[in-house]
């Protein structure tokens, strides 16, 4: 089965741990070790979860990319919440306005080789993350 | 999802499963904590060695619930972490501080059976 494209919404609990076992699938079929796996499967969980905590709903996109030399996943959770009103601060370690641990943004950038964040109050917030093999 | 949860003695052992969903850990914090009461356990083992993610939400609830059941009276100890999720764990900064941990449930036990001797 080729791997391309996999969409997954995210709107409850149960869709957090649906997404990471996909994402885990997915990084296993395109070749990465099974502790990369863990560490794409433990970023799911955290930005699905970011999705429901701040905005309630939205969608995790799993993709296989082609880099010059290598073959990589990007993850990419995109929501139309409220949107993050300083990403400088959410970046921090520690920082948090939803009760969690803080540990989210900061933690799943050490997590991953490239991590991009995109987010315009009350339009929504779009990370986007890539693994490389 | 249910979490099979065995008495054996003094000691619950709980044995978490790979898929559960915040709603199940959430279902656990306060289901572990009224089994220790109501079986006047004095340990605990939870057994999260088929969990293949271990996320912030998954670690702040295991805090919790071995910190519910301190103030019960009651150890616990996290067994069976697998290697590649304590990897993941460390990256994303979560320590499990304060938290009694075993390599398995063999160990758990001895150490469970350690303190009991102890506190006796």
């Amino acid at each position: 089965m080729p791997v391309g494209e996999l969409r997954v919404a995210i709107k409850s609990d149960q869709d957090i741990v649906l997404a990471r076992q996909k994402g885990r699938v997915m990084a296993i079929e395109l070749g990465f070790s099974s502790g990369e796996a863990t560490l794409i499967a433990t970023t799911i969980s955290e930005l699905a979860r970011n999705i429901i905590s701040y905005a309630g709903e939205g969608q995790i996109l799993l993709k296989a990319v082609q880099g010059t030399k290598k073959t990589g996943l990007s993850v990419t959770a995109a929501d139309e919440g409220p949107g993050i009103p300083d990403i400088q601060q959410a970046m921090r370690d520690g920082f948090s306005t939803s009760g969690s641990l803080g540990i989210g943004l900061p933690g799943v950038r050490r997590l991953m080789d490239e991590f991009e964040i995109i987010s315009q109050p009350n339009r929504g917030t779009t990370v986007t993350v890539k693994k490389w093999r | 999802m249910e979490v099979p949860i065995l008495k054996q003695g003094q000691v619950l052992i709980a044995t978490f499963q790979a898929a559960l969903s915040d709603a199940d850990l959430k279902h656990l914090r306060i289901g572990l904590v009224e089994q220790v009461v109501r079986l006047r356990s004095r340990g605990v083992i939870v057994d999260v060695t088929a969990m293949d993610v271990m996320d912030s939400f998954a670690s702040r609830t295991l805090r919790e619930i071995a910190h519910m059941i301190r103030l019960r009276g009651a150890e616990t100890v996290i067994v069976g972490i697998q290697p590649e999720v304590a990897f993941a764990m460390v990256q994303l900064g979560l320590t499990l501080e304060g938290v009694a941990t075993a390599l398995d449930l063999e160990e758990g036990l001895a150490y469970l059976n350690e303190k009991f001797k102890t506190t006796n």
